[in-house]
């Protein structure tokens, strides 16, 4: 219901060349300043006038926080990287190829040529009263109009509510998760390394944010260890349109067999609440079974216990416990687009 | 600066929406000012109490009163000491989270809030059918007792009434307490529909947007408000000359030096018979 006005309000750019610069900027301007990535989530804002920054900074220009590196046999993606530099990559591809069908799964090639992966884990939520510039919970309110009995609320989480019943929308996320990432974030008192898991915080947390990034803080790099490398990945995401969109709910899985059952195991399912949802519960009960039907179908039963529904959106229960069942069972998921 | 803090309602009216968190950090700015203004001016007031001469003589003349004389039943202390819990409870959870330091605080904060509504509820009942209802009330007859107070505090040599059963200061204080806390429990308790509780059905529609910005800046204001009352009730709780009231509050009952030091025996009588601790008349 966003009202689009398509002109941009006045902000003074700036186009640091160094994370330092860039963190000077921030610094100085606190929450004046609004950090530009690929732009993709940031246009929207800025161009309904919902978001209003004195400051933009725009990280394009800085070299170090692009490309990807090899490093001890994991990897380190700047957060500037584009998803379709992180599809091609080789590594990602060979490795970590549950990255590369997560990536390639977001939006449509122009937009990944775009995007980037720092703004793909980054973005803000797509609840459509929130980005429709209503004065709720998240946007500083005492409401929230996506869980009123009278709400179009398909789209939103049947976890983890508290107040907002926004979810969390990238598609990376539950991938990076699911492959042990660290997030590097630096700010003016240096830098620190944040496990992906810990990287979204619920609205029970910080109603008003995605994750842990202050306003003088920047997500440079992330890092994903050798620990799941080579693992059997399986990702999958159910959307409305199959040419480009958000996940209704995703699902992401790195199982390590041992001897004929699974061993180590990492489960993560998205869109269903405000941060991507590992499944511990599921993980500990399928390690060391079998990897067939009846534990696939246990696990996905165990999967959406404590799943509450709001008026539209009942239909994600039977949808994540077949995408659970179907990431344990490991079959081939559905085509992708490109 | 902003007091308060305005949103848009879906038909593009401006409606209240919270109080603007810089009253929390004026209220607490306030309460450590009092703190350190009050503990200074104690460091040179010449504070006047009954002398010991006085209060001796006063003893020696009521011998016939029990040692130990009860101040607090069990009953009313038990309701203190569930209230503080669940206001520290609801404080913290209100207010680290606007301090910087974040946490799942919601559940916390509508559970202490029940429980200090059922405390408040109990407690109306328990002090106006078994208590000394009017002990705990100011009104005009203790303007005398205001006038002699601040004399005192001022260092005159002050004749006149001591306190009943409550010191002035602690019956302001609980007018204070009585305003901000059922204004903080009222508004709580017409929140609650708004969360996931499982206790009612979720309906945050009931009250019009207006109505509900009313109720949030009500809540927002008694809230901060409270942070400055708790600091300053904390203060005096701790402070040496007050600490024989802070005892009774734990063990019940106050010696008969401490009763004839500090209270008007007509004000406040007690029962001359009786094993002690000692029931004060009018008291359960």
């Amino acid at each position: 219901m966003a009202v689009i006005r398509d002109v941009m309000p006045v902000f003074e750019l700036y186009q640091p060349t160094s994370v330092d610069d860039a963190l000077k900027l921030l610094d100085r301007h606190g929450a004046d300043a609004w950090v530009l990535g690929g732009g993709l989530d940031s246009m929207d804002w800025l161009k309904d006038r919902l978001r209003k920054p004195k400051v933009v900074v725009d990280l394009t220009n800085i070299a170090e926080l692009r490309g990807i590196k090899e490093v001890n046999g994991g990897l380190e993606i700047g957060a500037m990287t584009t998803l379709t530099e992180v599809v091609k990559h080789p590594v990602v591809r060979e490795k970590f190829a549950i990255l590369m069908e997560a990536a390639e799964l977001v939006a449509s090639p122009q937009i990944r040529n775009q995007g980037t992966i720092g703004g793909n884990v980054s973005q803000d939520t797509r609840c459509w009263y929130y980005r429709g510039g209503w004065t709720c919970y998240r946007a500083g309110g005492n409401i929230c109009y996506a869980d009123t009995p009278t709400a179009v609320n398909r789209e939103h989480a049947i976890f983890d509510a508290d107040r907002c019943v926004a979810v969390n929308p990238s598609d990376t996320a539950p991938a990076l998760v699911a492959l042990d990432a660290q997030m590097v974030i630096r700010g003016p008192k240096g830098e620190r390394v944040v496990n992906a898991e810990d990287y979204w915080i619920g609205p029970g947390v910080d109603i008003t944010r995605m994750n842990v990034l202050a306003p003088t803080e920047l997500l440079v790099a992330i890092r994903i260890p050798a620990t799941m490398a080579g693992a059997q990945f399986y990702f999958e995401k159910v959307r409305d349109r199959q040419v480009w969109d958000f996940p209704l709910v995703n699902v992401a899985s790195a199982i390590k067999p041992n001897g004929g059952n699974i061993g180590e195991v990492r489960l993560v399912v998205n869109a269903v609440a405000a941060t991507p949802k590992r499944l511990k519960n599921v993980e500990a009960f399928v390690a060391g079974k079998p990897r067939n039907d009846d534990t696939a179908k246990a696990a996905g039963e165990m999967a959406v216990q404590g799943a509450q529904t709001l008026r539209h959106n009942g239909y994600k229960v039977p949808l994540m416990r077949n995408l659970v069942a179907r990431a344990l069972r490991g079959q081939t998921a559905a085509p992708r687009t490109t | 600066m902003d007091l308060l803090r305005w949103g848009r309602s879906p038909w593009g009216e401006w409606v209240l929406t919270h109080v603007s968190w810089s009253l929390f950090w004026a209220s607490l700015f306030a309460g450590v000012l009092f703190f350190v203004a009050h503990a200074s001016y104690m460091l040179f007031s010449a504070h006047r109490k009954r002398s010991p001469a006085e209060t001796d003589a006063l003893e020696a003349a009521n011998k016939n009163l029990p040692a130990q004389i009860e101040r607090h039943n069990l009953t009313a202390r038990l309701f203190h000491w569930v209230m503080a819990a669940s206001m520290f409870t609801l404080l913290f959870t209100a207010f680290l989270p606007v301090a910087g330091i974040k946490f799942a605080w919601v559940q916390w904060h509508w559970m202490a809030g029940l429980v200090l509504v059922a405390a408040i509820l109990f407690h109306i009942v328990h002090a106006t059918f078994f208590l000394d209802f009017w002990s705990i009330w100011v009104g005009p007859k203790d303007i005398p007792e205001l006038r002699a107070e601040l004399l005192r505090e001022f260092g005159h040599d002050v004749p006149g009434p001591k306190p009943g059963k409550y010191p002035l200061g602690n019956r302001l204080y609980h007018l204070a307490i009585v305003v901000t806390g059922l204004a903080v429990s009222a508004t709580g308790v017409l929140m609650i529909p708004r969360i996931r509780t499982g206790l009612v059905a979720r309906n945050p529609y009931y009250l019009a947007d207006s109505t509900w910005g009313i109720t949030y800046v009500t809540h927002g204001l008694a809230g901060v408000g409270l942070v400055g009352l708790v600091i300053a009730h904390v203060y005096f709780a701790v402070r040496p000359e007050k600490w024989w009231i802070t005892k009774s509050m734990l063990v019940g009952w106050i010696t008969r030096r401490q009763y004839l030091e500090h209270h008007e025996p007509s004000r406040w009588p007690v029962a001359r018979t009786g094993s002690s601790p000692a029931k004060p008349a009018g008291q359960a």
